[in-house]
């Protein structure tokens, strides 16, 4: 069912700009035009953060960090085993998909672990990566209380999340 | 951001010391040698999602989509622009869709359009940021296939807690921002009041 959104969409787009009598092929490299320049401005954030996130992994600070916040985790009711996934997850998209392959071939993906780790990364996003590529291009240095209320919203959102899926 | 990049990466090399000082630079080499191949993975399907953006913004449908959802985005976000507006709009469709990697692009611009040249980002921006970052997502498709590879008997049974927590974090995320907001600008009207009263009791001094 959901496979068949985005091709309707773009079926729907072309369409109309034939009926509208507007070219597609023109439009659609005209728009593809910026997409360079703007990875030209994104890649030196992309680089800074993968590189310092990948020697946090290997270095195992990310693992023992989140022995050491696991029972604060677990007092919020999410289960242990996925602090690491919660560390991981607001700094790189990539890494936390590592962390989450590993919760399900660990644990089983129709564990309550497993279907909690799925609420996690379903509900949430890369709150630090997404906080310097959306300003890259940009003057912005200073981000007030951005990050802090992103987090603990994403936090607050994960801890009802998990409750819910016990109950499932 | 800064600080957080800073001590992760000073803690991660300093551990790295006393356990295996020859995997710092493998790492950190590792980490620099991903971030090239996404970028690469990144530019084309920025390019495809902006060439797709080129033509709805040409048919006219942007600009009917940003009309259409013009209220609720302009109490989102107060004061911005037609141009922003439509960016805005674009980058909450492609989030809903979970299509995070078009709804990037589309960000950056609509930051662009509310960029003044301070350096300090304004409500508007944070707004933007808040609410991508609590992953205003219905269809998580990264997870489902994921699910489905690893052979779940039911790929999409945690959808519905995790919609919950995604509209509890996102609403929780720009009540939190709206209210710091006005919390912040009737700090400032404070003081502005209190810059104007000031010279006042001084000028009685010198009487």
């Amino acid at each position: 069912m959901t496979a068949y959104i985005i091709p309707l969409i773009f079926i729907t787009v072309l369409v109309l700009a034939a009926i509208k009598k507007k070219d597609s092929y023109s439009a659609f490299t005209q728009g593809a035009r910026g997409a360079l320049s703007l990875m030209a401005s994104v890649f030196p954030y992309l680089l800074t953060i993968m590189m310092a996130v990948e020697v946090f992994k290997q270095s195992g600070v990310s693992y023992y960090l989140s022995k050491a916040a696991s029972p604060v985790m677990n007092f919020l009711g999410i289960p242990r085993e996925l602090t690491e996934l919660m560390l991981i997850r607001p700094l790189s998209g990539a890494g936390a998909i590592g962390v989450l392959e590993n919760v399900y071939t660990q644990y089983g993906v129709d564990t309550y672990i497993g279907k909690c780790a799925s609420v996690i990364y379903g509900s949430s996003e890369t709150v630090f990566y997404i906080s310097t590529i959306y300003f890259s291009q940009s003057n912005v240095k200073k981000l007030g209380y951005a990050i802090p209320v992103a987090l603990f919203s994403t936090l607050l959102g994960c801890v009802i999340g998990c409750r819910i899926a016990f109950y499932i | 951001m800064s600080k957080v990049w800073y001590i992760m990466l000073l803690g991660s090399i300093s551990a790295l010391l006393f356990t295996d000082p020859g995997k710092a630079v493998t790492a950190m080499v590792a980490g620099s040698h991903a971030s090239v191949k996404l970028a690469i993975e990144l530019a084309a399907l920025y390019g495809f999602w902006l060439g797709f953006f080129g033509i709805i913004e040409k048919t006219g449908l942007a600009d009917k989509l940003g009309r259409l959802l013009r209220r609720p985005v302009r109490f989102l976000f107060p004061g911005l622009n037609e141009n922003g507006c439509k960016y805005v709009t674009m980058n909450m469709a492609a989030n809903l869709l979970g299509l995070g990697n078009a709804s990037t692009p589309m960000a950056i611009k609509a930051i662009g359009e509310m960029d003044t040249g301070s350096t300090r980002a304004s409500q508007n921006m944070i707004m933007l940021m808040v609410i991508s970052s609590t992953s205003l997502q219905l269809l998580p498709t990264t997870v489902i296939g994921l699910r489905a590879t690893h052979g779940s008997a039911n790929p999409v049974d945690f959808l519905l807690p995790a919609t919950i927590a995604t509209i509890i974090s996102t609403v929780t995320g720009i009540a939190l921002v709206k209210l710091i907001g006005m919390f912040v600008r009737k700090k400032s009207a404070k003081k502005e009041r209190k810059k104007q009263t000031a010279p006042l009791p001084l000028a009685v001094k010198a009487k």
